[in-house]
């Protein structure tokens, strides 16, 4: 067996399915391989980038570690935005990428680039790996890395000669991985378990701030429990969004600055703030100081790095969230904050717009809303929604009840939502899969229309069309005067056009009176999908505005 | 403040670069950094003195685990541990200057391993502090050259920094 077959074999043996990528000369053997045995599905997209947010979107939609494969040099670098990506948002990840002939390393030869060196700040772990014996055990490491602890993005650069390089000895798996320096800790400390349900104990207005730590334990049944036997108000972060129902009477909405007033209000007048998976990035809490110093804080997550670094915490709990909120749950009694919540549910209440239709466009919250009415009829749905006015739209707009949400949270990256809606609906086939996207996302990925009508992948992509860099110029009305600089998106296509070109079905809508009817023909359809809504430019990503 | 850092690593290609990279990206600025190999030729141990507050070294200190080749992270404690490090200085000096030189080399414990007509060098091994008294002592003499490892350090006592 040659490096490349091993290579495969390896994939196999951790259950790989589904790889998505891009070839060229240096990775070409393991092409080959993949042709030969046939049995993992290759899924070839556009652009390099692509192929990383794929792999991101299909691990987070399947809780499977997506792989992704490039070449070397431009392939490789092109990968990186993906990567990086995927590390900002704790996504497990393989990344394997062709490199040129290990004699040949360092010499600038043709479509030469040192990867490893180039991505040591935006993967987990990341391995040159010059000698074909040790693939097996670099295999099984980079998956165990990736999918276990605080999960990320490994990254495994193979020269040429490593996969052309035939295998000595007999082929065996290894079936444990045994790395010195790397053993994460998941259950919660017993001392700070005991602080933790004291301070529970003795909280009048407590809140859960729930972050994406609480998507990668998939302990979104833990979250509940734990918040409803308390009676806890919950509150999550972007990246939490769609954890707990959004319609649950205790779920009081995303914080932040784009966040809502009940969710912001809930964690600046708490005595208690349960940090749950969560990093305090700036966005969610941006004076994280101000909120410690009127509450306790516990802080939950299994990265030690993540505790104190952006806010000082009374109780740190370094654990698995999804055991630690179960022995948090199961140790605590039923408690009651009726006047705290209350208090909370009615400051929502009050705080919830209506937004008023105004004849000859969508209002792109209204459209989320009637999104989510119509899919809930049939599935629970995956929304991924790109980076811009877009993403805060759909955030606090689509009620989530079960399905997930999606989106690039940490990095912020433009043009994520169609790579990433792509391996999610290749995931999960039977489930309805959006990628909502802005104009300025959609022309920075619109390739992948291709991949989606090529691999017959029905995602349904939403366009919201106000030929603008909408949040830029939000910054630069607020910030400098509106002078709007460089925000215009004059000369873009006819994307209903453009789709037709790729065979594609699409309708464009410019009223709201047109959504309920579109969405119904959207979600009719068996194909891949694209409908334009035509937004006026001054409708702001806030909803208080 | 300044701390002082041991870091037992796995002696692999690569490594010594993904922590000077990660303290630098990070925002910390790394004094000094000493790296060599231990009784045991996988592992490699890095002294790392870096200036930054309380806070901050924790999150050296968390960050650094984070990294897989990482075995073990230290912060020594002031006071419970030795630091040395090794300096090598050339000096001008003509004839009349000499004796004043190697008298002084005598006090402060360096060796003279270098001596030419119109030169003189010297190694020392010592404390930051009597390293910097040392150089300040030869300044007046004209320093043409200087070299320092940075410090290594080791635990006071039976301890070691594995247990």
């Amino acid at each position: 067996m040659t490096g490349a077959q091993i290579v495969l074999e390896c994939l196999k043996q951790e259950g790989v399915s589904v790889v998505f990528g891009y070839p060229g000369a240096t990775i070409a053997p393991f092409y080959d391989a993949l042709a030969k045995d046939g049995s993992i599905r290759h899924v070839l997209v556009r652009q390099e980038q692509n192929a990383g947010h794929a792999a991101s979107g299909y691990s987070r939609a399947s809780g499977k570690v997506g792989v992704c494969c490039t070449t070397s040099g431009p392939g490789a670098t092109n990968l990186i935005t993906g990567l990086a990506t995927a590390y900002m948002d704790s996504i497990p990840m393989v990344a394997l990428t062709g490199q040129v002939r290990s004699d040949l390393l360092g010499r600038d030869v043709f479509q030469e680039a040192d990867i490893t060196g180039a991505c040591e700040p935006f993967t987990k772990h990341s391995y040159l790996a010059t000698d074909t014996q040790e693939l097996p055990t670099i295999i099984k490491e980079a998956f165990h890395i990736a999918a276990t602890g605080r999960p990320g993005p490994v990254l495994i650069d193979l020269p040429q000669d490593t996969l052309e390089r035939e295998f000595e000895g007999e082929f065996v798996y290894p079936d444990s991985v045994d790395i010195i320096g790397y053993k994460p800790r998941t259950k919660g400390h017993p001392l700070q378990m005991k602080r933790a349900l004291e301070a529970i104990a003795g909280a009048e207005r407590p809140v859960i701030c729930a972050g994406g730590g609480v998507v990668s334990a998939q302990s979104r049944r833990e979250l509940l429990k734990f918040a409803e036997k308390l009676d806890i108000p919950v509150v999550s972060t972007l990246m939490g969004v769609g954890m707990m129902p959004t319609e649950h009477p205790l779920y009081m909405g995303m914080l932040g600055t784009h966040g809502i007033y009940s969710a912001n209000y809930a964690i600046h007048h708490a005595d208690l703030v349960i940090l749950c998976g969560a990093r305090v990035g700036d966005r969610a809490m941006s004076k994280p100081d101000q909120i410690a110093k009127k509450a306790q804080i516990i802080h939950i997550d299994i990265d030690p790095a993540e505790i104190g670094k952006n806010m000082k915490a009374d109780i740190p709990i370094v654990g698995d969230i999804r055991l630690v909120l179960k022995n948090i749950t199961e140790k605590s009694v039923e408690m009651k904050h009726t006047e705290w919540v209350d208090d909370l549910k009615q400051r929502k209440a009050a705080h919830t717009p209506v937004f008023n239709s105004i004849p000859g466009q969508v209002d792109p919250r209204n459209f989320m809303r009637t999104l989510s009415e119509e899919v809930s009829k049939h599935s629970k749905a995956i929304l991924v929604a790109d980076v811009g006015e877009n993403q805060i739209w759909s955030a606090n707009n689509f009620a989530f009840r079960g399905g997930r949400f999606l989106t690039s949270g940490g990095l912020g990256t433009m043009g994520y939502s169609l790579g990433a809606a792509l391996g999610a609906k290749i995931a999960k086939p039977q489930r309805q899969v959006f990628a909502v996207c802005g104009d300025g996302s959609f022309q920075m990925m619109m390739c992948e229309l291709a991949t989606l009508k090529q691999h017959d992948v029905p995602v349904k992509v939403v366009i919201m069309q106000n030929n603008r860099l909408g949040m830029v110029r939000e910054l630069q009305d607020k910030l400098y005067e509106g002078r709007y600089s460089g925000v215009m998106l004059d000369g873009s296509p006819d994307f209903v056009k453009l789709a037709q070109a790729y065979d594609i079905p699409a309708e464009c809508i410019d009223d709201d009176s047109k959504v309920t009817e579109a969405i119904g023909r959207m979600l009719g359809s068996s194909e891949p999908y694209v409908l334009v809504c035509k937004v006026a430019e001054d409708i702001p990503s806030r909803q208080e505005d | 403040m300044r701390y002082t850092i041991t870091v037992l690593v796995q002696n692999h290609y690569g490594v010594l670069s993904k922590v000077a990279g990660l303290i630098a990206r990070r925002g910390f600025n790394i004094e000094s950094l000493a790296v060599g190999v231990t009784e045991n030729p996988d592992i490699s141990r890095m002294t790392i003195a870096v200036d930054c507050d309380e806070s901050g070294v924790e999150q050296v200190e968390k960050q650094l685990n984070k990294l897989i080749p990482t075995i073990k992270v230290k912060v020594l404690e002031e006071g419970a541990y030795i630091a040395r490090e090794l300096t090598m200085v050339k000096v001008s000096c003509n004839a009349r200057q000499r004796e004043e030189i190697m008298t002084l080399a005598e006090l402060m414990h360096a060796r003279i391993i270098d001596v030419t007509a119109t030169s003189l060098t010297l190694e020392l091994t010592d404390t930051t502090a009597r390293t910097e008294n040392f150089i300040s002592l030869l300044k007046p003499f004209g320093i043409k050259e200087l070299v320092r490892t940075g410090i290594s350090a080791i635990e006071l006592g039976a301890n070691t920094t594995k247990k």
